[in-house]
């Protein structure tokens, strides 16, 4: 690894024992010898196998279940509906305060997307117990669905969740985040050119090698152990205490080696009706994803559309800029309103605006639920800012890195959301990056500072 | 259900088992054996995560029925290091990182143990080739290509 010591060398001190040092990582020498115990490594006699029922329909009323034939199935040892699950409506954020709870662990008279989780069945074998859960049957009525996040903001469109009451989340701000600085109106009238663009992201799905899943073993002293790939240990506990009305004290969770994370396994999805499951039992439980689940059911990074309009003079300054983002959350929460809040702190980018007016909306959809995915709420917004910053470049007839040059923050610049840029670097890391990759800018830029005043 | 015998060599010893019938090499090593290093990450041949040594070959255990191997022997990463001492490719693998999560470690240790027992100084192509029936989602392949390399010049320096 190459350390390049001229940048900020008058105010580092090179003092640092670990940094530039390869370390050997203490989790290696498990993994390449097959010694690291993953959750699904874990095997207890006697174990159960649990697999889920889930909604063929995008948005539907449950007229009735009927699970007679699935328990007589050979192999069936429990079959759980809403009605077996102590605090069935949860939401993982109300541990941070972020309600209203909307999201059934299992569905309760309605689903809301394809893949709800609606009976779960134990049995003896994997294959029983998905013999069995096909045996369930539930009766539908198939309502309107909406797939589309501005179809869904616009009157009269299919409620997707009744707990919001309306297809957005409900910031205490109102319908959305915003964020207000300078005028933008006057910012967009005196520009010399204003360029509107939006842009749109599908769904990603983060399909890490090892799928979601946990084991759970019912403890002699009434506890219960739970092996989980979880990336959120504790968000996991605390949620699965509430759901199953139980005290922290009876569970006890046993991760941190997680098969790929990547963000898709911070939701609270399998570990609270294992547990429930081993808990009516009596029995160890596993449940694990399959691939298809991993592709289909798990949180996918959120569909997102960004649409950017900004006022900029020739010279390559911005005067102003207005982002509206949408983060289709699918049909619950999960981390979504977190994610779409995220974006209202990071949009207008590391750029210096005098005049920013952002708008995020978090919207409610009939697809599957998305969460967390590395940066979720910024990363596409990146992709939509610096795309833009490139056509903004080529229509004032400018370099595009000298354009960002000319409106990157640097330290003491005032954010749009009123949190004064402190150790930004950027203008060092766009210098580093014009040598690196052979792209040569003005002089002027290459003598220009991060934090050193006037230069 | 009516179960089989089934018998093979694991990592040098003799395993015998009565398993269902239908059930996979992958089931049969984790769940009844107890050899939790070859893993399941599709159980339906798409990632490699699963992969073994067959007789020389490299298989995919989960698309092995466990009573087709009556008599073979296998290898697994579990039994890869030799009293305590690694394995150069086990070493590689530490040496460039190859590993990060660790889930497709086991099975891509064994591709590329079949590809150096066959082929000793491979080349990058050949090498890429070998591992491309295994995904690995963390590393991005590169420190595994190079860690494969790695072990193979380490072997033929070790041999001359
Ligand atoms: S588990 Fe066998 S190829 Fe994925
Ligand atoms: S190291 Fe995680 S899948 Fe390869």
């Amino acid at each position: 690894m190459e350390l390049r010591k001229n940048y900020f060398a008058d105010v580092r001190k090179d003092d640092l024992n670990e940094i530039g040092q390869p370390r050997p990582r203490s989790d290696s020498p498990g993994h390449v010898t097959g010694k690291t115990a993953f959750f699904a490594d874990r095997n207890f006699p006697g174990i159960l196998h649990l697999k889920m029922v889930r909604s063929p329909h995008h948005h539907a009323r449950i007229r009735s279940i009927d699970t007679s034939e699935a328990e007589k199935h050979p192999g069936v040892v429990k079959i759980l509906t809403a009605k077996d699950v102590p605090h069935n409506v949860y939401t993982i954020l109300i541990l941070i305060q972020v309600g209203p709870e909307d999201e059934t662990v299992l569905a309760d008279g309605k689903v809301r997307w394809k893949g709800e989780a609606v009976v779960a069945v134990l049995a003896e074998t994997e294959r029983a117990a998905q013999e069995a859960a096909a045996k369930v049957k539930v009766d539908y009525e198939v309502l309107p669905a909406v797939f589309d996040m501005e179809e869904a903001l616009k009157p009269g469109a299919p409620l997707v969740n009744e707990y919001h009451g309306q297809n957005y989340y409900l910031y205490d701000s109102g319908e959305c985040r915003k964020v207000r600085f300078g005028d933008v109106e006057a910012g967009f009238a005196g520009a010399d050119h204003i360029l509107e663009e939006s842009y749109q992201s599908s769904p990603i799905e983060h399909a890490p090698t090892e799928t979601t899943g946990c084991v759970v073993a019912p403890e002699g002293n009434d506890r219960f152990t739970c092996y989980t790939n979880t990336q959120a240990m504790f968000f996991t506990l605390d949620n699965t205490s509430i759901i199953l009305q139980m005290p922290g004290s009876k569970l006890h969770f046993v991760g941190g080696t997680v098969g790929g994370g990547f963000g898709g396994k911070v939701d609270v999805i399998v570990e609270p009706i294992a547990i429930l499951g081993a808990k009516l039992t009596g029995r160890p439980v596993c449940f694990i994803y399959s691939r298809e689940e991993e592709m289909q059911i798990s949180s996918p990074r959120a569909a997102e559309k960004v649409v950017i309009k900004d006022g900029v003079m020739k010279d390559g300054r911005i005067v102003a800029r207005k982002v509206t983002g949408y983060t289709d959350a699918g049909a619950y929460s999960r981390h979504s309103p977190y994610g779409a809040q995220k974006g209202a702190g990071h949009y207008p980018g590391p750029y210096t605006i005098p005049n920013v007016w952002i708008d995020t909306y978090c919207v409610y959809t009939n697809r599957t639920p998305s969460s967390a995915m590395r940066g979720f709420g910024v990363t596409i917004g990146d992709f939509a800012l610096e795309v833009q910053m490139d056509k903004l470049a080529r229509l004032i007839g400018m370099d595009p890195l000298e354009f960002r040059f000319i409106n990157a923050y640097r330290d003491g610049d005032m954010k749009a959301h009123r949190q004064p840029t402190e150790g930004a670097a950027l203008i060092e890391c766009m210098q580093e990056a014009s040598r690196a990759a052979n792209w040569p800018v003005a002089e002027k830029y290459m003598a220009m500072s991060s934090y050193v005043k006037g230069a | 259900m009516a179960k089989v015998p089934v018998q093979f060599t694991l990592n040098g010893s003799e395993k015998a088992e009565f398993i269902d019938s239908g059930t996979t090499l992958l089931q049969a090593l984790r769940d009844k054996i107890g050899d939790t290093s070859p893993k399941g990450g599709c159980h339906q041949g798409t990632c490699g995560a699963c992969s073994v040594i067959i007789d020389g070959e490299l298989r995919l255990s989960c698309l092995t029925l466990a009573e087709t191997c009556d008599g073979a022997v296998i290898s697994t990463t579990s039994g890869l290091s030799e009293s305590g001492v690694l394995h150069p490719l086990q070493r590689a693998f530490l040496d460039t990182f190859a590993t990060q999560c660790g889930f497709c470690t086991p099975g891509m240790i064994m591709a590329a143990k079949v590809l150096l027992d066959h082929t000793p100084n491979p080349s990058r192509d050949e090498v890429v080739e070998a591992l491309s029936g295994n995904i690995c989602r963390c590393t991005g392949y590169e420190p595994i290509i190079q860690a494969v390399l790695t072990a193979a010049r380490a072997n033929s320096q070790n041999a001359a």
